[in-house]
């Protein structure tokens, strides 16, 4: 597992090699604040100081975002060659897998850390529940991981990189769109009951709902962190067949 | 310090590699020649553990690449055709990255070893340039560069050559002769004056199969008086 470092590094300052990444940070600090704002976000409305509003927006900002960064993880290095390079330096597939999520899940995190001033402005104008907040932050930080192993995943499945782009939307959107009543309603007419539940279970919606009320349940980071270690795995399987 | 057995790789119904076996000892610089399609390149990647064959098995200094893959991998140093880098990176970054790869995490180790590669291949006027704002023909050194970054004991190096001047291919060929004295060395090419001028044997390869594998002195004698290419055409077929 030593050679996950050096991977990681290369890859995470990658990021900010070119200009993409910027425009990236910027892009989602824009679109997340003027959504909290914006008339669907009731950010004033609430007359409540807290980040509910603001939050309540990132399962659908991160099903663009994610996808945005995880589709150049694989796809990139299959379209340009290195590739090869990468699979004949002395690395087990799984420590060149997780040694590009990591810096990926790093990047995220920085994108989503980079609202704080955003928390620091609620703060000033009333009296957030910090509880809510930290509990909302870790909550965000562990579905943007639960994306991006998806998209880490079909980016392995592919060299175009839009093609990849799509399949990761695609797979995310299903996992988003599995909480919803009418979706999980939709399920159980053809699906026996029991089934359409389970599957309402693995909604990223479902288990980030708790996050956003201040509440840390195990069950829920146990969620999101098995299904990052089983797209691991299913990366490495697709990247040594 | 190279032996390969009956090596196989299939591609959908096409053989691309078809019962390929040879070795290569320490100082000997093997010369891999072929038209384009013969199955040069599919066998590199299997010597080097990028595709996994069908049937055979390939050995570097005794360790089989099917059961130790990185243990192997510690030992080669591979030149991929098209010498693919990551381009937004600086070449001093790259060959940095590859050095702490290789297990050169100290900060004065990792310069020394990406120092000397770049001495060796003369890379020095563009340490600090992005990869993919250069020329084809320094693109390709730091291809070279990176594969000798950790004085390996085995090279295996896919068209070295390919899209250099005359002059740099002089020069490339005067480093792989230098450097091969203690080392084993496959090269791939399709130029047989490059055969001529380094190689110590020659291994001819058409449609996955050898054809001739000898000295090229031994290869000139099998028709006197016969140019080099002559025999070339005598024993391939182009694979188109
Ligand atoms: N990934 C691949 N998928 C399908 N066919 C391939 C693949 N790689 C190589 N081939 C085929 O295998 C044959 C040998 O290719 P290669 O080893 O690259 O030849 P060379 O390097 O001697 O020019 C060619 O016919 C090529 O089309
Ligand atoms: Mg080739």
């Amino acid at each position: 597992m030593k050679q996950v470092s050096p991977i990681f590094k290369r890859e995470f300052l990658g990021y900010f090699r070119s200009p993409v990444a910027y425009v990236f940070l910027v892009a989602f600090l824009v679109m997340s604040v003027s959504l909290a704002f914006s008339r669907y976000g009731g950010f004033f409305k609430g007359g409540v100081a807290g980040m509910e509003s603001y939050f309540g927006f990132f399962p659908w900002l991160l099903l663009f975002i994610v996808p945005a960064v995880g589709m150049r993880l694989w796809s990139e290095e299959k379209r340009s060659g290195t590739v090869e390079l990468l699979f004949t330096l002395p690395i087990t597939t799984l420590e060149a897998v997780l040694g590009k999520f990591l810096a990926g899940w790093a990047f995220l995190t920085l994108a989503i850390l980079l609202s704080f001033p955003m928390a620091l402005t609620v703060a000033w104008l009333g009296r957030p529940d910090w509880g809510i907040v930290v509990s909302t932050y870790l909550g965000a930080i562990l579905m943007a991981g639960g994306y991006l192993g998806v998209c880490a995943l079909t980016s392995a499945l592919t060299k175009n990189q839009v093609i990849s782009f799509v399949l990761s939307l695609g797979a995310c959107a299903i996992l988003l769109f599995l909480g919803f009543s009418s979706f999980t309603a939709t399920l159980e007419g053809f699906l026996p009951i029991a089934a359409a539940d389970a599957l309402a279970n693995f909604s990223f919606i479902t288990h980030f709902d708790a996050f956003t009320k201040g509440v840390i349940d195990p069950k829920d980071v146990v969620f999101f962190l098995s299904l990052m270690g089983f797209t691991l795995f299913l990366n490495v399987v697709a990247l040594e067949r | 310090m190279i032996e390969v057995t009956g090596l196989v790789k299939t591609y959908g119904n096409k053989r691309a590699v078809d019962g390929v076996s040879f070795s290569v000892k320490r100082g000997e610089i093997l010369g891999f020649l072929g038209p384009n399609g013969a199955g040069k390149s599919t066998t590199m990647k299997m010597i080097t553990g990028f595709v996994r064959p069908d049937a055979g098995t390939a050995t570097v200094d005794g360790v089989n690449i099917a059961t130790d893959p990185v243990a192997v991998k510690r030992k080669l140093g591979y030149l991929p055709e098209s010498a693919p880098a990551y381009g937004e990176m600086s070449v001093e970054e790259f060959l940095g990255f590859i050095a702490e790869v290789r297990g050169f995490r100290a900060a004065d180790a990792k310069r020394t070893q990406v120092d000397r590669a770049i001495r060796l291949t003369q890379l020095a006027s563009v340490r600090r340039q992005t990869i993919e704002t250069l020329s084809k023909g320094y693109k390709q050194r730091v291809g070279f560069a990176q594969a000798l970054l950790h004085d390996p004991p085995v090279l295996v190096l896919d068209e070295p050559t390919d899209g250099l001047d005359p002059n740099q291919k002089i020069e490339v060929r005067n480093l792989i002769k230098s450097m091969a004295v203690e080392k084993a060395v496959i090269l791939s090419t399709h130029i047989l004056e490059e055969v001529d001028a380094i190689c110590t044997r020659v291994i001819i390869i058409s449609q996955g199969k050898i054809v001739a594998d000898e000295t090229p002195a031994a290869l000139r004698a099998r028709s006197p008086g016969a140019r080099l290419d002559e025999i070339f055409r005598s024993l391939t077929r182009s694979d188109t």
